[in-house]
C-alpha cells in the first residue's frame, strides 16, 4: 500500500494509439506515466477510451523503441539489422549533401511516401518545396475508394469527412469491415442507437466487430458490393420509393443528357445557350425538361418541376434523356435475382432490405424547426431528414471495383434523400467540397523544374483528362504512376507500388526512398516476399537498385532493418502534433474542429520528432517555405513553424484554426498568435468551432453555411454541390478514351480500359484479379479485417496488447474445412497463384463459406519489434499478404493490382484454395525470414515485467 | 445494506478490450498492483489482468451470433471464495458488498480459485498471492477524485457504456432500473453464490413493412413516369363507330 504521496500531474493529449485522435489525460507519478484516460471534455471521446488507448504506457516503454539515429554497417546487408550509432549531425549532413544534389539536378529522384501519419499537411509542403512529385502517404493502400467514390459523388466522404447521423437514424446498414474508421465515436454512437431502438444491419462476408451486435447479420460474398447495392437502387426505383423532391432540387438527376451517339457531346449535358457566369467552378446552366410547360427549361428556374423520367427531343432535334431516366435504365438488368446469384444473399432478403430502407425513409422523416436559406435564394422553414444511415470504409473499398461500389453505395443514400440531412449522412468541415475538389497538380513534366518547387499540389482531384500529370506520350510522370491513364483519379498516390516501380525503374530510376511510419518491409506491401528481395537488390554494377534508403520510425520493425539510415522518432506522448484543416481535423457533424498534441513527457534518448527533421531539412535546403527572403532559418522548430506558418503571407490561414488573431481573439482565419499553443493546451487541446444550426444541415446547398465556408476560406467557391448521380467527371474520360472532344487522349493500349471503366454510372463487373484467376482452382475469397485491440498495425509489440492477440489464425467454415478435410486446429496451407503459407486453421460459423479469413498484421518476422524470434507472432502467426500480388499479369505488360480508376490496392480480391499440412512437416508458419537483430541503443526486453509507475511511491 | 456492482450490457458490447486493459493499467500501478506480465516480449506471454473478454459463437451458419462476454469478479452475496480460505484472506466488506483479497493475510493456496464457479480469481506468479478485482476501491471512495471520475477503471473507458456500476440492493439505482428493466440475469444461479454482477441480455430490433404500405398515393413514379400517349393519327374506335 502507499506510504508515500508521489508527485502526481495531469497533462491534456491527443491519443495516437489509432487514428481516432481521442483527447486523452495522461496521469504522471514522479514524472511517468501512470495511468491513460478518456478526456470527458472532448468531442470525439467524451471520456471513453479504447483497449489500446489504455494501453499507451507500454507503447512509451516499449522495448522497440529506437533511441539513437543509425547508419547501416559498411558491407552489411540491407535487411541482416547491422548498424552503428551515429550523431544527428551526421545523419542531417549525409542527408542534406545528398538531397541538395537531387534538387539541383533531379528532384524527382526524391521519393517521400508515409504510413499514417496524421501530419500530412507538413510532409505534403516539405514534399512540394522540395519539388519533388513523388510523395504520398497511405490513402492508395487504405481505402482511398471510399474518398474518391463518395467525394466524385456527393463532394463528401465517410469518417473524417462525414459519417452516419445515428443519434436521429432510425436504421443503421454497415457494410463490410469498417470498425477502424472511426472507433471511439462510432462504438458511442452505435450503442446509444440500440439502446435507442434503432435497428442496425450488418453485411460483411464475417460477423465480427459491431456486427456482433446487430439486429440483422446478411453474409455476402468479398468483391459483389456493388451487385447488393444496384440491384437495392433497382428495387428502389422500381417501387417508387426514391425520395424525388430531394433528387429534383439537390442531385444533378433532372438535368438532361445527350443522348446522340453521334454527336461529339455524347453524354455531356445539355447546356443553356445563354453563357455562363464567370469564375463558376460548376456554372448552373445546365437544362430540365419541364412537366409544366413541355419543353427545355435552364435548372432551378423557380417556376419549372422537371421529369426524372422519360426521353425529349430539344429545338434542334437533339434527342436528350434526364440523368435519373439513365440510371433507371442501367439498373434495368440488375434485379435482386441477378444479385442474388453474385453476391449469395436471397433475392428476397434484398428486397426486403431495400423496402426497409426505402419505407423508412419515407415514412419515418425528421422535421426540424430550423429555418435556412438554399443556394437558390428559397427560404425553408425547417429542415427535414429520413432517418436511415450508412457506414462503410475499407471493406467496400479494398477492391478493383470498389469505386464503382461506392459511387452506388453515394447514389443509394442519394435515392434515399439522406445527404446532409438529419438522420442520414452528414458531413463534417471542410466537406463538402466542389465536385471534384478544387486542388490541381501540375500537368505535365514540365511542373518538375530542379531547384523550384512543384508547379501545382501533390496530390489533387482530376476534373478532366488535362488535369492528368503525365507526359507529351502519355506516361506517367509520378514514380506510382498516379494520375496517369493507368490509374487517373489515385488521388492518395499509390504507394503500394513504389517501391516495385523503383526497383524496376519504370517510369525512371529514383535515388533517394524516405519512408515514415509505414511497414513496406511486412504488412504494409504486398507480395511480401519478392518486395523484400527487391529492397535488397543490386544491379550489374553491385549498386542497389533504389540507392538510398532512409526510415524513420519510432520502431524497430522489419523495414528499419531495411534502410541505410534510421531517424528515430518520437512516440506521441512526447512530441507537438496539430491534426490540422489543411490535412484531415477532428471536424464534427456541427462544425469544425482540429486539435493538438503536447508532449507530456521528454524524449526517449535521441528520439526526435519526424516534424523536426522536416523543419530541420527544409532550413538547411533552404527550401523556400521554411526560408527568410534574406536566406536564413525561418522557423526555430515544429512548435514554432506551426504559430508562424501562413499559407501565404498575410493569408491569415495556418496549421491551426484556433485562437488566431494577435490576441487569439479570432478563429480559422486571422495572424499568427505567439501564444497559441498555450490556449490550446487550457482548453483541453481542442478548438471546436460550432457553426449556428441553420449552417448544420443541407451544405451542399446552403448558401448561408457556403458563404460562411467561402469567407473563411474553406472552400473557394459558394455555388451549391449538386450531386452527380450522374459522372460528367467520369464521362469527360470515356469520351477522350473514345477519340472525342479535344482534350488529351490516352495512349491507344489503354483507351479501352479508360472507356470501360470511366462510365459515368455505376456498373458491377468481376474484380480484376477474379477475372484473372481461375476460380475452380482457387474457389475461396481471403480477406482480413483488424481486432478492435489492434486497430492499425502499429502496435503489436505492446506487452499488454499482444497477450490478448499473440497469433492469427485462418477463420473457415466447417463445412468449407470438412470439404477439404481440415479439423479444427490443423495445420494447413493457404494458397493463391502468388503464393502459400502455412498457417492454423480454426472453425467459425460466423464466415461465409465461400470465404476465409484472418487478423491482419499480427504475424511478424522473427526478432522484429524486439520480441523473441520464438515469439507466437513469428511462429504461429502469418501474413496474408504473401499470397496478394502487387501487379496482375495484362495483355499490354503488368499492371498494379488496383481499381482501374482510382488505383486503390486490391487487398480483398486474392483468391485461395486451402489443404491440410503433411503430417511430418514442421508445425510453424511458413515463409520464415532471417531473424531481425536488436539495433545499437535498443531497449533490452525484459523477462519479467512487474510494471508500477514510479516505484519509489510504492 | 450496500451491494456495489457491475451490470454489464451485451446487448451493446463489441468485445473491444477497452475494459480488459483500462483495468490492467490502472491496477497494475494502483493499490493492487503490480499486476506481472509473465514473457512479456516472448513466447506465450501471459500476465495478470482482473477482467478478461472471452469471445464465443453460437449457432449455426448463417443463423450465428457472436457473443462478446466481460468477465471479472462476480461480487457474491453469498462468495464461495470466502469460507474456503484458510487465513481469512479473502473476506466480503460489510459497507459495500465488495470481495476482496487481504494480500498481508494470502499464502497463496488458491483454494479460493478452485471454490469459485467462476475461474475470475488470478493468481499473481511473481508475488505468489490471489488477485482479482476489487471494483477499483482506490478510485470510488477517493475525494481526491472529482465525483464524476469515482468510478471504476472500466466503467470509465467502455466506448460503449456497456458497463454500469452501482448499488444493486438500492431500487431506484441506475443498475436496479436496468436488471429490471431489460432482464438482467445472474450467471449460473443454480449455484447458490448470488453473483452481484448482472448481464444484461441482447434483443433484436426489428422493421415490418406490409406489402399496403409499399405504394402511397404520392409515388413519386406517377409523376415521373409519362403515361404512353399514341399519336393522333393511330387507328382508335372513333375510326370505326358512327353513332
Amino acid at each position: 500500500m502507499m506510504t508515500q504521496t508521489p508527485a502526481q500531474e495531469v497533462k491534456n493529449t491527443t491519443c495516437y494509439m489509432c487514428a481516432c485522435r481521442c483527447g486523452i489525460r495522461v496521469h504522471l507519478r514522479d514524472g511517468e506515466v501512470r495511468y491513460i484516460d478518456g478526456n470527458p471534455d472532448h468531442p470525439i471521446n467524451k471520456g471513453v477510451i479504447c483497449a489500446k488507448g489504455s494501453s499507451g504506457i507500454m507503447k512509451q516503454y516499449s522495448p522497440a523503441r529506437l533511441t539513437r539515429p543509425l547508419r547501416r554497417k559498411q558491407g552489411a546487408e540491407r535487411g541482416a539489422g547491422d548498424f552503428e550509432p551515429i550523431s544527428w549531425e551526421e545523419a542531417f549532413s549525409m542527408l542534406e549533401e545528398r538531397l541538395a544534389h537531387l534538387r539541383e539536378t533531379d528532384p524527382k529522384k526524391f521519393a517521400l511516401f508515409t504510413g499514417r501519419d496524421q501530419m500530412q499537411a507538413l510532409t505534403g509542403l516539405f514534399a512540394k518545396q522540395f519539388g519533388t512529385p513523388n510523395y504520398a502517404a497511405h490513402g492508395g493502400f487504405c481505402s482511398v475508394n471510399m474518398a474518391a467514390g463518395m467525394i466524385y459523388t456527393i463532394g463528401g466522404s465517410f469518417w473524417e469527412f462525414g459519417g452516419p447521423d445515428l443519434e436521429r437514424s432510425k436504421l443503421f446498414v454497415m457494410i463490410g469491415t469498417a470498425e477502424d474508421h472511426h472507433s471511439n465515436p462510432l462504438k458511442i454512437a452505435i450503442s446509444k442507437f440500440k439502446r435507442e431502438g434503432g435497428r442496425f444491419i450488418s453485411i460483411n462476408p464475417v460477423r465480427t466487430g459491431y456486427s456482433a451486435i446487430a439486429d440483422e447479420w446478411v453474409p455476402i460474398r468479398p468483391g459483389t458490393d456493388s451487385a447488393l447495392l444496384l440491384a437495392l437502387i433497382h428495387e428502389i426505383i422500381a417501387k417508387g420509393l426514391y425520395d424525388r423532391d430531394f433528387l429534383v432540387r439537390y442531385s444533378n438527376g433532372g438535368q438532361l443528357v445527350n443522348v446522340d451517339e453521334a454527336n461529339d457531346e455524347f453524354g455531356m449535358f445539355l447546356r443553356d445557350d445563354v453563357p455562363a457566369a464567370d469564375g463558376c467552378y460548376d456554372p448552373q446552366d445546365k437544362l430540365w425538361w419541364d412537366r409544366r410547360t413541355d419543353r427545355a427549361v435552364r435548372t432551378h428556374n423557380a417556376d419549372a418541376d422537371p421529369y426524372l423520367l422519360g426521353e425529349f427531343r430539344l429545338e434542334d432535334g437533339t434527342p436528350a434523356k434526364p440523368a435519373f431516366q439513365l440510371l433507371k435504365e442501367r439498373v434495368e438488368e440488375y434485379t435482386p435475382e441477378w444479385a442474388s446469384r453474385i453476391t449469395g444473399i436471397p433475392a428476397d432478403t434484398i428486397r426486403r432490405l431495400a423496402h426497409e430502407m426505402g419505407v423508412t425513409a419515407r415514412d419515418q422523416r425528421i422535421e426540424l424547426p430550423i429555418a435556412w436559406t438554399d443556394s437558390w435564394g428559397v427560404e425553408h422553414e425547417s429542415v427535414t431528414g429520413n432517418p436511415v444511415s450508412f457506414h462503410a470504409m475499407r471493406g467496400l473499398a479494398a477492391h478493383s471495383n470498389g469505386f464503382h461500389s461506392i459511387r452506388a453505395l453515394a447514389i443509394l443514400m442519394s435515392l434515399l434523400g439522406t445527404i446532409d440531412r438529419p438522420g442520414g449522412f452528414r458531413h463534417k468541415a471542410p466537406f463538402p467540397r466542389p465536385i471534384p475538389p478544387c486542388a490541381r497538380t501540375p500537368k505535365g513534366p514540365e511542373g518538375v523544374q530542379p531547384g523550384k518547387p512543384l508547379d501545382g499540389m501533390v496530390l489533387g482531384w482530376p476534373a478532366e483528362p488535362d488535369d492528368l500529370f503525365v507526359d507529351d506520350q502519355g506516361g506517367p510522370v509520378r514514380i506510382d504512376k498516379a494520375f496517369s491513364w493507368e490509374y487517373p483519379l489515385a488521388v492518395h498516390g499509390m504507394m503500394h507500388n513504389v517501391i516495385t516501380n523503383a526497383w524496376r525503374g519504370d517510369p525512371y530510376k529514383i535515388d533517394t526512398l524516405l519512408i515514415f511510419m509505414a511497414n513496406m518491409a511486412w504488412n504494409s506491401t504486398m507480395n511480401t516476399v519478392e518486395v523484400r528481395k527487391m529492397l535488397n537488390d543490386k544491379d550489374e554494377n553491385g549498386e542497389y537498385r533504389i540507392p538510398f534508403l532512409v526510415v524513420a520510425d519510432a520502431f524497430q520493425s522489419e523495414m528499419t532493418a531495411f534502410a541505410d539510415l534510421v531517424l528515430p522518432d518520437t512516440t506521441y506522448l512526447e512530441r507537438h502534433d496539430a491534426m490540422s484543416m489543411l490535412d484531415r481535423p477532428i471536424s464534427e457533424f456541427d462544425g469544425p474542429a482540429d486539435s493538438v498534441r503536447i508532449p507530456v513527457v521528454p524524449p526517449k534518448g535521441e528520439c526526435k520528432p519526424f516534424q523536426e527533421v522536416l523543419i530541420e531539412l527544409g532550413s538547411r535546403l533552404k527550401l523556400p517555405a521554411f526560408t527568410t527572403p534574406e536566406g536564413t532559418r525561418k522557423y526555430r522548430d515544429y512548435p514554432d513553424f506551426v504559430v508562424n506558418y501562413e499559407t501565404e503571407p498575410g493569408s491569415g490561414i495556418g496549421f491551426l484554426a484556433g485562437w488566431r488573431g494577435k490576441g487569439g481573439e479570432k478563429a480559422l482565419r486571422g495572424e499568427p498568435n505567439p501564444n497559441q499553443w498555450e490556449m490550446y493546451a487550457k482548453n483541453n487541446c481542442v478548438y471546436h468551432h460550432e457553426l449556428p444550426k441553420s449552417y448544420q444541415y443541407m451544405r451542399n446547398w446552403n448558401k448561408g453555411y457556403l458563404e460562411w465556408s467561402q469567407r473563411n476560406r474553406i472552400t473557394r467557391y459558394a455555388e451549391p454541390i449538386l450531386i452527380h448521380l450522374y459522372s460528367e467527371v467520369l464521362m469527360k474520360f470515356r469520351a477522350a478514351a473514345q477519340g472525342k472532344g479535344t482534350s488529351r487522349r490516352p495512349p491507344a493500349h489503354l483507351a479501352e480500359r479508360v472507356a470501360t471503366y470511366f462510365d459515368p454510372l455505376p456498373f458491377h463487373y468481376d474484380p480484376l484479379e477474379c477475372q484473372a484467376t481461375d476460380k475452380h482452382t482457387y474457389p475461396l475469397a481471403a480477406i482480413t479485417q483488424r481486432p478492435m485491440a489492434m486497430y492499425h498495425s502499429w502496435d503489436s509489440q505492446n506487452a499488454w496488447l499482444r497477450q490478448i492477440h499473440t497469433h492469427n489464425v485462418l477463420f473457415v467454415n466447417p463445412i468449407t474445412a470438412k470439404n477439404a478435410g481440415i479439423e479444427d486446429d490443423d495445420w494447413i496451407w493457404v494458397e493463391s497463384q502468388w503464393g502459400k503459407v502455412r498457417c492454423m486453421a480454426k472453425y467459425s460459423e460466423a464466415v461465409e463459406p465461400g470465404t476465409v479469413w484472418t487478423w491482419n498484421a499480427i504475424g511478424k518476422a522473427a526478432g522484429a519489434w524486439n520480441l523473441s524470434p520464438k515469439s507466437n507472432e513469428a511462429r504461429k502467426g502469418f501474413l496474408l499478404n504473401h499470397l496478394i500480388s502487387e501487379e496482375l499479369p495484362g495483355d499490354q505488360g503488368r499492371i498494379s493490382n488496383s481499381d482501374p480508376v482510382t488505383g486503390q490496392a486490391s487487398w480483398y480480391d486474392v483468391r485461395v484454395r486451402i489443404y491440410k499440412a503433411e503430417a511430418d512437416e514442421p508445425k510453424i508458419t511458413s515463409p520464415q525470414f532471417d531473424t531481425v537483430k536488436p539495433f545499437p541503443g535498443q531497449p533490452k526486453r525484459s523477462r519479467i515485467l512487474n510494471f508500477f509507475a514510479a516505484k519509489g511511491g510504492k | 445494506m450496500t451491494q456495489l456492482a457491475l451490470v454489464i450490457d451485451l446487448n451493446v458490447c463489441v468485445g473491444c478490450h477497452a475494459c480488459v486493459t483500462s483495468c490492467k493499467e490502472w491496477n497494475t500501478s494502483g493499490e493492487a498492483g503490480p499486476l506481472v506480465d509473465l514473457r512479456p516480449y516472448d513466447a506465450d506471454p501471459t500476465g495478470t489482468f482482473f477482467n478478461r473478454v472471452q469471445t464465443f459463437e453460437v449457432g449455426e451458419y448463417p443463423n450465428t451470433e457472436t457473443v462478446h462476454f466481460p468477465k471479472s469478479c462476480l461480487h457474491c452475496e453469498e462468495p464461495p471464495c470466502v469460507p474456503v480460505c484458510p487465513t481469512g484472506a479473502s473476506y466480503k466488506r460489510e459497507e459495500d458488498g465488495i470481495v476482496l483479497v487481504d494480500y498481508d493475510k494470502c499464502i497463496g493456496c488458491k483454494y479460493c480459485s478452485w471454490a469459485c464457479p467462476y475461474g475470475v480469481r488470478e493468481v499473481d506468479a511473481k508475488r505468489k498471492v490471489m488477485t482479482k478485482c476489487t471494483l477499483c476501491v482506490d478510485r470510488i471512495y477517493d475525494d481526491e477524485l472529482p465525483e464524476w471520475d469515482r468510478k471504476p477503471a472500466c466503467v470509465r473507458a467502455c466506448p460503449t457504456n456497456a458497463r454500469l456500476f452501482g448499488d444493486v440492493h438500492d431500487p431506484d439505482s441506475e443498475v436496479s432500473t436496468a436488471i429490471r428493466e431489460n432482464g438482467g440475469y445472474q450467471l449460473m444461479p443454480e449455484w447458490g453464490t448470488k453473483p452481484a454482477n448482472h448481464y444484461l441480455p441482447r434483443h433484436k430490433t426489428r422493421i415490418t413493412v406490409r406489402e399496403d404500405e409499399l405504394e402511397r398515393s404520392d409515388n413519386p413514379l406517377r409523376i415521373d413516369s409519362k403515361l404512353p400517349k399514341p399519336d393522333r393519327d393511330e387507328p382508335s374506335l372513333d375510326d370505326v363507330t358512327s353513332w
